[in-house]
């Protein structure tokens, strides 16, 4: 008895152990996230120095805040050249506008405000007194403000290169459309693909290398679909590509055509294979339900399996989509511009993505590009948060079906 | 379909030397027997002896199993239902099946029996034919406030009579039972067998089952199925009336099982 005893606390002290060891994991696996999460709030608010290049004693009549409208456009009329006040006035006439546009258009055209120096949302908290005092000291003449990198304006204004107004609005548009047309390409393709070798291929030894092949391909680096979508849609397709065969003749390969052609292959075995295991889940009962009734295959398949595996078909999509947005490898491969200032127009628009406008924002020297950075990647990581809790919603909603 | 080499009119459904192979297997071996029309016949026998093989020759499902192959003939009303010329999905529509595990579709009671006849071109007033079907199953009353609910909301006897009244609603000459009352309770059971003595008098009706009780009870013909003596393949052995066989049979083996003194 005492023996057998002693063994047996041994065992729970073993199971014990390893329970310890699969919570830390699963805390190490939390703590990263956690950090990962504070990096990027932390660089997207925070204090700014912000100065007016041009003094406004120098430009102004009163205070900016003093002013009437029509001192303001009265000003711009006089600061602006010619023809950019002429095409400023054609976007919007200044008549037209409110007092607080009518601000901010002075602010950045006249005043050419600029950002002098950001900090981090937690020395902004922690050390506000000594980065006032520096502030003070260093850039006498500025105004040290809180400022929130992600605002309204910057998803919804285009890409500029002054740093406090330049937004993200193309690359959230051309995102956008590279990924519908992606979908478009290569929903129907993988889901067709899946029926095909679900119901249809026999074990024949041809398919089953199809089947080998396809189970591989999801598993291959992006980077070389990248050079695969550069050397077939950019480079040999270039004429369809481009839209030259379409009439469109200033524009070459390197378009949200060959970027969504080029996505499509990247998701389209991952589309197949959720889709196969989506479609095998479906009970044989209910095939031979139908089958026995005098069903063909095709109305089998498109009144029960069809029906039945879109659920797990959509979520397995839904999945593929959420990789294809942060993708960015390919696209830089394909051609991505990393300059866009204005809305991507049609199939054949040069184009920048989300996580490609990221990477640049980190790639220029000014300090308050991170802060546009983090910004980038909340509305990014929001968005993919969005897609995924779509899909567990799906899977939620209907497994339970059958 | 045209060929009619063996038939002698008298029966429905015959079965002319089948043999059956799951790929090199050959799990039915020689099976020779017939089923007369507005009868029910049973197959029993033990477990693994071929009888769901069989029955499934008998509408073609055996053709979803890749490695099944089926040599010998089945005809129907004398036309060989294994012909070349044949549509297996017209044999289905005239032969229904009803399977082990009651297997409604995901679908509303009403769907599940309207769906078979809309695909097979019905156009009369479905909702009379629903009806007519659910009550040939005698499950209307248990439904019938009910059409718009899933079929899958129903207890296991409800479901295995929603299948039986799909089937109806597709109008078969014959309707294959594959030990429909394996998962169901002794209550359901009753019913069941009580649905099948009416439905004989307007379709014919193969039941496979392996309780001997139930052949007793509702079959007028029994085929009684065994394995041969290599244990390989299994065969009909004995094919009488069920009174017959449960009482006089003529193979030994045949009484060994139905008085249980089967080993
Ligand atoms: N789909 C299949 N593939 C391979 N072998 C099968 C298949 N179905 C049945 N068999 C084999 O055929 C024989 C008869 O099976 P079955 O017809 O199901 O018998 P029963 O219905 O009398 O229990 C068994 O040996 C079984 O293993
Ligand atoms: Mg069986």
């Amino acid at each position: 008895m005492n023996t057998h005893s002693s063994t047996l606390s041994a065992r729970h002290r073993i199971g014990k152990f390893w329970q310890m060891l699969l919570a830390a994991a699963t805390i190490v696996g939390i703590l990263s996230l956690i950090v990962l999460i504070y990096n990027v709030v932390n660089e997207a608010a925070g204090l700014a120095v912000i100065q007016y290049s041009v003094d406004p004693k120098l430009v102004l009549p009163k205070p900016l805040d003093e002013l009437t409208n029509e001192e303001m456009i009265a000003a711009i009329e006089e600061n602006l050249s010619k023809g950019a006040y002429q095409r400023a006035n054609t976007d919007q006439p200044f008549n037209t506008r409110t007092k607080s546009e009518l601000t901010k258009f002075v602010q950045e055209r006249v005043l050419e405000e600029e950002v002098k120096g950001t900090w981090s949302l937690t020395d902004s908290l922690f050390k506000a007194d000594q980065i006032r005092a520096d502030a003070a000291k260093n850039y006498p003449k500025a105004r040290l403000e809180f400022r929130q990198w992600l605002t309204l304006d910057f998803i919804t204004q285009p890409m500029s290169s002054n740093p406090l107004y330049s937004g993200i609005r193309t690359a959230i548009l051309g995102s956008f459309f590279v990924i519908v047309l992606t979908i478009v390409i290569a929903f129907p393709v993988g889901v067709g693909a899946a029926i095909y070798l679900e119901e249809y291929a026999g074990h024949h030894w041809f398919n089953r290398i199809i089947q080998t092949n396809i189970d591989n391909l999801a598993g291959v680096p992006s980077i070389v679909y990248g050079m695969l979508g550069l050397a077939i849609f950019v480079r040999a397709l270039e004429p369809f590509t481009s839209g030259a065969i379409f009439g469109i003749l200033d524009s070459n390969g390197r378009t949200i055509i060959s970027a969504a052609l080029t996505m499509a292959l990247l998701i389209l075995p991952l589309i197949i294979i959720n889709g196969q295991e989506a479609i095998r889940a479906v009970p044989n009962s209910l095939r031979q339900a139908s089958y026995g009734l005098g069903a063909t295959r095709w109305e089998t398949i498109w009144h029960h399996v069809l029906p039945n595996s879109l659920p797990g078909i959509l979520t397995g999509t839904i999945l593929a989509i959420s990789r294809a947005i942060g993708e960015t490898a390919p696209l830089i491969i394909v051609g991505a511009s990393t300059f866009i200032a204005f809305d991507p127009n049609g199939l054949f628009a040069k184009f920048t993505v989300l996580p490609i406008q990221i990477y640049n924002f980190t790639q220029q020297p000014q300090d308050e590009y991170r802060n546009l950075a983090a910004a980038a990647i909340l509305v990014l990581l929001v968005l993919l948060l969005a897609l995924n809790s779509m899909a567990i919603f799906l899977r939620n909603r209907f497994s339970n079906r059958l | 379909m045209t060929n009619s080499q063996h038939s002698t009119g008298h029966y429905l459904l015959e079965a002319h030397n089948l043999n059956i192979y799951y790929g090199t297997h050959k799990a039915v071996a020689d099976v020779q027997f017939n089923v007369e029309r507005h009868k029910i016949t049973a197959i029993i026998g033990p477990s693994g002896c071929g009888k769901s093989t069989v029955l499934r020759a008998f509408n073609r499902m055996n053709d979803f199993v890749p490695t099944c192959r089926v040599e010998g003939d089945v005809l129907l009303d004398g036309q060989n239902l294994y012909a070349p010329d044949v549509d297996p999905v017209e044999v289905r529509k005239r032969i229904g099946m009803v399977f082990q595990k009651p297997n409604p579709f995901p679908k509303t009671i009403y769907e599940n029996v309207a769906w078979g006849a809309r695909i097979n071109g019905f156009k009369g007033n479905m909702d009379e034919l629903v009806e007519s079907a659910l009550r040939g199953a005698v499950v209307w009353d248990d439904v019938k406030d009910n059409l718009h609910k899933s079929g899958l909301s129903l207890s296991g006897g409800q479901q295995q009579r929603l299948c039986i009244a799909r089937a109806l609603a597709v109008q078969p000459e014959v309707i294959l039972m594959d030990e429909p009352c394996s998962s169901l309770d002794p209550i359901a059971t009753l019913k069941i067998e009580e649905l099948m003595r009416e439905l004989k008098e307007r379709y014919t009706i193969v039941i496979v089952t392996h309780n001997m009780q139930q052949a007793a009870r509702v079959s007028d013909t029994t085929a009684m199925m065994m394995l041969t003596d290599d244990r390989q393949s299994g065969t009909v052995i004995e094919v009488n009336e069920t009174n017959t066989i449960f009482t006089r049979p003529k193979d030994q083996r045949t009484e060994d099982y139905v008085t249980g003194r089967f080993g």
